[in-house]
């Protein structure tokens, strides 16, 4: 990584968190709430960053900005538009119409109308039947008869063949001027109907994508930063602004992301496990060549089924206000928490309640509120639940291991406190400093990738000159977004081989990575 | 008596279907949209029991044939399931009185109420697997002597094609080809048969077994109690399942996987954790779950269903859901008497899948290995 200097931002729903990097070096951090009009938070966080290093706003190099905005929307069912969705399918399908399973209050706020047309393709790329443009254009001024102002398209086996979502992606905004479209083949993978459920969040987000975009470029002008901003992803690479205003789908993962990323960046590691303990859960996340490990399975949001690439997170409800109970001879800690009220309701803090934190003080390794106040506790008590805390502990961290092997653990969050000792299946256990801004900083070192996610047929097309061919284009799609070309490198290869059917078809995902080409400024 | 099914029981259903699938069957989400679907859209679904058929009426079970990767792309549009069965009915010169399920485990559970939700029928309340298996001729219809064919089958054109033979096997031979040319999954009618032949031949009651199971699972869940002790006490209430143990417990370390003449094969090593700490277990499958071994020693064997769930949540995992460090729960159930006579084993028994073991029921061994672990 060059010198240059580099700000990373993380709104997140409470707090936005600023830092500012030059080359490994954390020069200044800094941590103010989120306003409302989202640019407040983050002129205010980054003003205070420039002035406690006496960096001139002109000098910064990039500005990488992590948000939650995007899945909140979503999960609150607020800012979203209606959308209109064209499947591009019939006759097959029918049997299963879009928005079937989304929770209503979503469904009422998005649903604006279906069709479903003639068109999709075989695994094998033969198509179920040609796209008619005439039936694209009646169903555009169906919805534009609606007023819709985004419109989600999907056709089936579009990761094998996306030509028909691009033609009718066309059709509909010459058929409607000024619509917005969003293609599954561009937000999903295989599945139909989460693929489509994708496009359709997303399309939902765009104005709002395109609303938020502006208001950070805004933000950065009133600061007089110069240079280009990025949006961080789920995978922990970068975005154009202009990407995120069509794909703010592709950020719904980047806050546990970002925290993952930067904490493997302050503790110099690459293959090990991330614990982010904060108050009433701990996430572990492991981490590959730097990257979060992506989860296999669906994904729920906000209700809807998803097939996004997600890091695999595991949640347990272990944290600093973890409830600790006696019950029969046994000590349980946790899943209630008291939360956030900890600071009112933890004994420590002269409250009622036993917390895990209460026995990470009276056991004496940790230091926070008021000690004298558990210093009566049974001690017995006491080492069961230490002993249970890093019994779960130990446990969530066996279950994201990928082998027997040890690996290293990076400690994050403020529930950090609660571990004491080495934990069984680590090799080493670290605490790095600024943990507490590790999300922006997750955000500030970002690379950018490309990605590659389709079905070969390896009889006809050959094993070697498919992987060559997936490989080729997932380079090419990391240059396109931005990677120095020197830098960019494969660091995922993966074959699925498709059961029941003939001609060896295997699904080949693939993604490359490179450092962010940057103009050298200052 | 007749059941009708409402959209608050779909979810258990598909549950229950699952944890039958044995590990394949294909994931019964699209089959559960499906449903839902038909249900908003005001149809009746309606589960009577095999008693209430005639000796001659006519029925035949429908199922979906083909990868699980197409199925999930290429959804179904219903007409053509409708098609499927009225080819049949053309074929044999009949109207059905009801729609059979030949499998229940998976999604081709689910798939026979949407048709005849559609067509207007009642579902009879059974299957002929009692699990799910990968051939069409490893059914108890098939054991019984009535043949596969004639079977239509249907792509999403409605196109039908209709394949006859004197021998099941055939039929699934010749069909299995067909499934390629369209478009690698396809909806088919099979083995029409008479009321008479369905009241001998079934696997009784299984539709309504899967849905207590799915529904006692997840009211363990909701009262944050054992939902394994819910689900053996459930299967236990059963005159099949009635013989069914935790095999054994622990976390997976190691999982080996290929795709051989289009089947899923492999096996997943189990490490094990609590009363099993100390031994190993073995799960072979193919598609489906065929053994789970302790070294030499075999404490579950095809036909008896071995299913393999999330130790916390009881969740059935399949075999392309496994990788390492899950922790799981093998649970093992007793397939019914009528899929463990002599014949029954020649068709799905451990010889068919080409292992060297010979059946043991499970009450025998798991009887065993208790007493041993005690």
């Amino acid at each position: 990584m060059s010198d240059l200097l580099r700000i990373g931002v993380d709104v997140g729903g409470t707090n936005t968190d600023a830092v500012l990097l030059r080359g490994r070096e954390v020069l200044a951090s800094h941590k103010a709430p989120t306003t409302s009009d989202v640019g407040g938070g983050i002129v205010s966080a980054i003003r205070q960053v420039l002035v406690a290093s006496r960096v001139p706003a002109q000098s910064i190099a990039a500005v990488m900005i992590g948000t939650t905005h995007f899945t909140n929307a979503l999960i609150e069912a607020r800012h979203l538009c209606r959308v209109g969705v064209l499947r591009l399918a019939r006759p097959a399908t029918l049997a299963v119409r879009p928005f079937v399973d989304w929770p209503g209050a979503l469904s009422e706020a998005v649903h604006g109308h279906v069709a479903i047309i003639g068109g999709g393709f075989n695994y094998d790329g033969r198509p179920i039947a040609p796209l008619d443009p005439g039936e694209v254009r009646k169903a555009a001024q169906e919805f534009a008869a609606r007023g819709i102002e985004a419109v989600a398209i999907s056709s089936v086996f579009a990761p094998v063949n996306m030509d028909q979502e691009q033609e009718a992606g066309r059709l509909v905004q010459d058929a409607i001027p000024g619509v917005r479209v969003s293609l599954s083949s561009q937000v999903g993978r295989i599945g139909l109907i989460e693929r489509e459920n994708a496009a359709i969040m997303n399309a939902a987000l765009l104005p709002t994508a395109e609303r938020v975009v502006d208001a950070f470029g805004r933000a950065l002008a009133d600061l007089g930063v110069r240079a280009p901003f990025y949006v961080s992803q789920n995978d922990g690479t970068l975005l154009d602004p202009e990407v995120v205003a069509r794909y703010p789908v592709f950020t719904f993962a980047s806050g546990p992301t970002n925290s993952m990323r930067g904490a493997a960046y302050l503790s110099g590691a690459t293959e090990a496990l991330v614990m982010d303990i904060g108050g009433t859960t701990t996430d572990v996340g492991a981490l590959t060549q730097g990257f979060p490990r992506e989860s296999a399975v669906a994904v729920n949001i906000g209700g809807v089924r998803t097939n996004f690439r997600m890091p695999d997170i595991l949640s347990i409800g272990l944290g600093g206000g973890s409830l600790v109970i006696a019950e029969g001879g046994r000590v349980r800690v946790g899943p209630q928490s008291v939360g956030y009220r900890i600071t009112q309701e933890a004994l420590i803090f002269g409250g009622r309640q036993l917390t895990a934190t209460d026995i990470a003080v009276a056991a004496g390794y940790a230091d926070v509120g008021d000690c004298s106040r558990v210093a009566s506790l049974d001690r017995k008590l006491v080492a069961a639940a230490v002993d249970e805390i890093h019994r779960l502990a130990e446990d969530a961290l066996d279950r994201m291991k990928t082998s027997s092997a040890d690996v290293p653990v990076i400690l994050v969050g403020g529930g950090g406190v609660l571990i004491d000792r080495k934990l069984r299946g680590a090799s080493a256990l670290s605490m790095p400093a600024h943990a507490g801004v590790a999300n922006a900083i997750g955000a500030a070192i970002a690379k950018v990738s490309g990605a590659v996610d389709r079905v070969y047929s390896y009889e006809t097309a050959g094993r070697e000159a498919a992987l060559g061919q997936a490989r080729d284009e997932a380079v090419r799609n990391a240059v396109a977004a931005g990677a120095s070309d020197r830098s960019v490198e494969i660091i995922e290869v993966e074959e699925l081989p498709l059961a029941y059917l003939p001609g060896r078809s295997v699904r080949v995902r693939v993604k490359a990575v490179g450092e962010l080409e940057l103009a050298g400024a200052a | 008596m007749s059941v009708r099914i409402t959209l608050a029981e779909v979810d258990d259903l598909a549950r229950g279907a699952a944890i039958l699938g044995t590990g394949g069957g294909g994931d019964p989400y699209l089959g559960s949209l499906m449903l839902r679907q038909v249900l908003l859209d005001g149809l009746r679904v309606e589960l009577i029991d095999v008693e209430r058929l005639g000796d001659e009426d006519f029925v035949a079970p429908f199922a979906m044939m083909g990868a699980p990767t197409v199925i999930v792309e290429k959804i179904p549009n219903g007409e053509e399931m409708v098609a499927a069965l009225r080819a049949l009915e053309k074929f044999c010169g009949r109207e059905s009185r009801a729609v059979l399920c030949a499998e229940i485990g998976g999604l081709n559970a689910l798939l026979p109420l949407v048709l005849a939700a559609r067509c207007g029928l009642p579902v009879v309340d059974g299957d002929g697997m009692g699990r799910a298996f990968p051939q069409l001729q490893m059914t108890t219809y098939h054991i019984f002597g009535i043949n596969a064919g004639p079977m239509v089958m249907a792509d999403e054109y409605s196109n039908t094609v209709v394949v006859q033979s004197d021998r099941s096997i055939e039929v699934e031979r010749l069909g299995r080809s067909m499934v390629v040319a369209m478009g690698g999954s396809t909806n088919i009618c099979l083995y029409p048969m008479s009321g008479r032949d369905a009241k001998r031949s079934m696997v009784r009651s299984t539709l309504s077994l899967a849905l207590g199971l799915g529904r006692a699972v997840r009211e363990a869940r909701g009262k944050s109690s054992d939902p394994f002790v819910a689900l053996l006490s459930y299967l236990r209430g059963t005159e099949y399942y009635k013989h069914c143990h935790v095999i054994f417990e622990g976390k997976t370390v190691d999982l080996l996987r290929e795709t051989s003449a289009g089947w899923a094969m492999g096996k997943v090593i189990v490490e094990g954790t609590g009363a099993c700490a100390g031994r190993q277990l073995c799960v072979q499958f193919q598609n489906e779950h065929l053994v789970a071994r302790d070294g030499d020693e075999v404490l579950a064997i095809v036909p008896d269903l071995i299913a393999i769930l999330d130790s916390a949540t009881a969740e059935p995992i399949t075999t392309e859901g496994l990788k390492y460090g899950q922790r799981v729960k093998v649970v093992a159930l007793s397939a019914a008497p009528i899929m463990r006579t002599r014949e029954a084993l020649a068709v799905f028994g451990p010889q068919a899948f080409g292992l060297k073991d010979a059946f043991v029921p499970l009450e025998r061994i798991a009887h065993r290995a208790l007493r041993e672990s005690a």
